[in-house]
């Protein structure tokens, strides 16, 4: 027989939160333990560049867009993944930061075409980067083996956000990974084949958190080859979604009465901006 | 630890199943109760292929280890529940190698199961229609339930009860009285209390007595107690057990009305048909998922054609009917609703917006809801009634295997397809195949079949035409199908119609069948 008062009786919810202070541009900001730099530099309200970063999605730490300085710290870190601790003091706009940035911004640029990643203009505009200087990113053409999502690789810059996605951080799925070596490397299926043919169960997380645009709805990709892709005429719905009982929330992005595109928001308690296939692709019937 | 009874969650419920992934991910304990292995089985530490049918005497087996071994919770069963003593009675019979082998399963497994369940710190078990497709399906519950009052496992944050939901709005629906025995909010339709309440709200005389369940209905129109029936947003002609008897009810109707997006296969039988709104994208309103948590959902499409909200419908036929509501938002009856209910009470719409959504009960604008149920079990003294054991028996699947039909036809669900398919038909998904028979190799051996094969699998009665498929997580004897594809394959044909008498759920999960050639 056992003892009558086991644990987890009162919710098991409440957690003591401490909190540090630490320093960031000048401006003290106290965050709970645990929380990264970016974390604080957004409580700031300091704008920090992220690519390979998701709220939902262990930090790889593959672009290096977010780094800043860190007193006391012999290279520039990650923010999006370095701990905030107490007494830091960080720099995110000094010299040494916009350098680095800049020629991030360049590399990227140039390798890669980033002409469809949200706010990349802006970023190169803000830290002078002019990707043209060191080259044009190789064309190739988008590969089309299914009717729900499209993989143009010529957009992807090798964050690892959808190996995460669909590996350990959401899906479990294990479809994609790193394949190759150096200017070789990509992300591939087992032994390349084609998605149909894989392990890939078109969740589409992989699509939720392409941060270029390399991975694309199809309806998104027929839209953007048509030049009538336009997301200032897009409006976004939060509902719910009309499958089973889990009660996922959804994003509909609609363009001239039409659903072009669904997410669902990162900070959901029911997805964590993670969906099925038939939430996010099984939306057909209402047209 | 997580008990998955009867769920392949990993396909019917794929973001539910996030949770269950990361929860492993936190060093939590999977075990995994199907006939079949699913890909959620292959997920499980321990995956125990209970008999379809067996999972009473599965459930008893457990329960009769956990009190062999003295791992009971004796100070929970003592102050919070009632009808122990009656229960052990029963459960006594069911020695894992005694009436407990009916299950099916490994004694060690059902050892291992119970001894984790009883120790574990917080354990849950989640079931589907597993559990609930059986014509004992209220007595399945019952069987889980009494494990969960055994070990204390309930009423509290990370342990219980969880039937896990197969369509978005299951649970609204019965939460604002879709049921035939309750008003918005649980409270009983017998009670004159709680129906003054409405009546004077609603200025109108709601009916005394309870209404029929679906299965109630039907027996109604065979007795031609029953002759116009108005359907929203469902098609039994595809959906019910036994579909040519189903059928010819519907079409003996005086009147048949059906509101819906699609003209279905019941809409093809009506008399007339109401163009619907799409809920989640073209009307305002909420949603109650699986956990209880209210959501909004919002129009971001204009309807096409004449389609009209379901609000609207309901709103005209009733001013058709002589009592004029006027032409309320959905906000509006929400907040009429909200005054009602207590459990409800709390969900303003901007607080829902404000939560992220909110778990009732939440009974004022205080509350941040409840994630979880029946806490009042763990105080001293227990307030309100004591939660009650059901001494419940094994019993054999209605329709027994025979000479003649000597398969056992289980039903079920695939990833990439819902229900009748009405919804997710016009989803190109890679994974839709054509829907086939699936068997266990050692049967497509017996039958001296081959596989893409096209065979006639027949009950009493009906039969289908299908390709035959292997799937090697079937145990032999036991044959699968899906109701997706009722065009091609229209799998209630061969369903029973036996149903649970409290719940009205037919044995979708139990036919017998035989497997012939065509020639």
């Amino acid at each position: 027989m056992r003892s009558e008062k086991p644990k987890g009786r009162d919710g098991g919810l409440v957690q003591i939160e401490r909190t540090i202070e630490l320093e960031i541009d000048g401006r003290a900001v106290r965050v709970p333990e645990g929380s990264t730099i970016l974390d604080a530099c957004r409580k700031l309200g300091v704008d920090t560049p992220t690519l390979c970063y998701a709220d939902n999605l262990t930090p790889v730490n593959a672009c290096r867009v977010c780094v800043v300085e860190l007193e006391g710290s012999r290279t520039l870190v990650a923010s999006c993944s370095r701990k905030a601790e107490a007494k830091m003091v960080v720099r995110t706009e000094s010299e040494r930061v916009k350098s680095a940035r800049k020629m991030v911004l360049e590399l990227l640029g140039s390798s890669v075409d980033m002409s469809a990643t949200a706010n990349f203009e802006n970023w190169c505009s803000r830290y002078s980067a002019s990707p043209e200087r060191l080259g044009t990113p190789p064309n190739a053409p988008a590969v089309i083996d299914n009717d729900l999502f499209v993989r143009d690789y010529a957009k992807c810059m090798l964050c690892y956000k959808c190996v995460e996605a669909c590996g350990d951080d959401a899906q479990h799925t294990f479809a994609i990974a790193m394949t190759g070596r150096g200017g070789e490397a990509k992300i591939a299926t087992e032994f390349d084949v084609s998605l149909p043919d894989s392990a890939c169960v078109f969740c589409g997380n992989c699509v939720g958190v392409c941060p270029t645009a390399a991975l694309q709805f199809k309806r998104e990709h027929d839209l953007r080859e048509a030049g009538e892709w336009d997301e200032s005429k897009q409006s976004v719905t939060k509902t719910v979604c009309p499958y089973c009982g889990v009660g996922c929330v959804l994003e509909l992005h609609v363009q001239d009465d039409e659903i072009v595109r669904v997410t669902s928001p990162s900070d959901s308690s029911v997805t964590d901006g993670h969906l099925c296939v038939k939430g996010r692709f099984g939306w057909g019937y209402v047209r | 630890m997580i008990v998955l009874w009867g769920s392949n969650a990993r396909d019917t419920h794929p973001i539910f199943f996030h949770h269950v992934l990361r929860a492993l991910k936190r060093g939590a304990k999977l075990y995994v109760v199907d006939p079949r292995v699913t890909s959620t089985a292959r997920f499980a530490h321990r995956h125990l292929p209970v008999r379809v049918g067996g999972d009473i005497a599965l459930a008893n087996a457990i329960a009769r280890t956990i009190l062999a071994e003295g791992l009971e919770n004796r100070a929970f069963i003592q102050r919070a529940t009632e009808g122990f003593e009656a229960f052990e009675a029963v459960v006594r019979e069911y020695g894992p190698e005694d009436k407990g082998a009916i299950s099916g399963v490994d004694p060690a497994l059902v050892r291992e199961l119970a001894r984790d369940f009883a120790t574990a710190d917080r354990a849950m078990i989640c079931w589907t229609l597993g559990i609930t497709e059986h014509h004992h399906a209220v007595e399945n519950v019952w069987s889980l339930i009494n494990l969960a009052l055994l070990c204390g496992q309930v009423g509290r944050y990370g342990a219980g009860l969880n039937p896990l939901r197969g369509q978005n709005n299951v649970q609204g629906g019965g939460d604002m009285g879709a049921l035939p025995h309750k008003l918005p909010g649980f409270q009983d339709v017998e009670d004159a209390t709680a129906r003054a309440k409405y009546e004077r709200s609603w200025g109108a005389t709601i009916p005394p007595n309870k209404g029929w369940t679906l299965t109630e209905m039907f027996r109604a129109m065979e007795r031609k107690d029953l002759t116009a029936l108005w359907v929203i947003g469902e098609n039994p002609a595809q959906s019910e057990a036994d579909a040519h008897h189903v059928r010819s009810l519907l079409t003996g109707l005086d009147h048949l009305v059906v509101q819906d997006l699609f003209v279905t296969k019941t809409a093809e039988l009506a008399t007339v048909v109401l163009p619907a709104c799409a809920g989640f994208a073209e009307s305002e309103g909420t949603v109650t998922n699986s956990e209880r948590r209210v959501q909004r959902v919002r129009r971001a499409l204009a309807p096409p054609g004449q389609a009209r909200d379901d609000l609207w419908i309901v709103a005209e036929m009733s001013k058709r009917l002589g009592r004029d509501f006027g032409a309320p938002s959905a906000r509006e009856l929400w907040d009429e609703m909200r005054e009602h209910s207590p459990l409800h009470r709390g969900m303003s719409y901007d607080r829902i917006e404000a939560l992220g959504g909110i778990q009732w009960p939440c009974p004022d604008e205080a509350s941040l809801g409840s994630s979880f149920l029946h806490g009042r079990l763990w105080e001293e003294p227990v307030q309100g009634p004591k939660a009650p054991f059901h001494a419940v028996e094994h019993r054999d699947p209605a329709e027994a295997l025979s000479e003649e039909f000597p398969l056992r036809l289980t039903t079920g669900r695939r990833l990439s397809e819902f229900n009748t398919g009405v919804q997710s038909k016009g989803l190109a998904s890679p994974l839709v195949k054509d829907e086939a028979i699936e068997v266990s190799p050692e049967d497509l051996a017996a039958l001296a079949l081959r596989e893409g094969e096209r065979v006639r699998v027949r009950s009493r009665r009906g039969a289908v035409i299908a390709p035959v498929r292997v799937d090697r997580g079937l145990p032999k004897g036991l044959v699968f199908l899906t109701l997706h594809q009722p065009e091609s394959v229209d799998t209630n044909l061969l369903t029973i119609e036996a149903t649970d008498p409290r719940a009205g759920t037919a044995e979708f999960k139990a036919a017998a069948v035989r497997i012939e050639r065509c020639e």
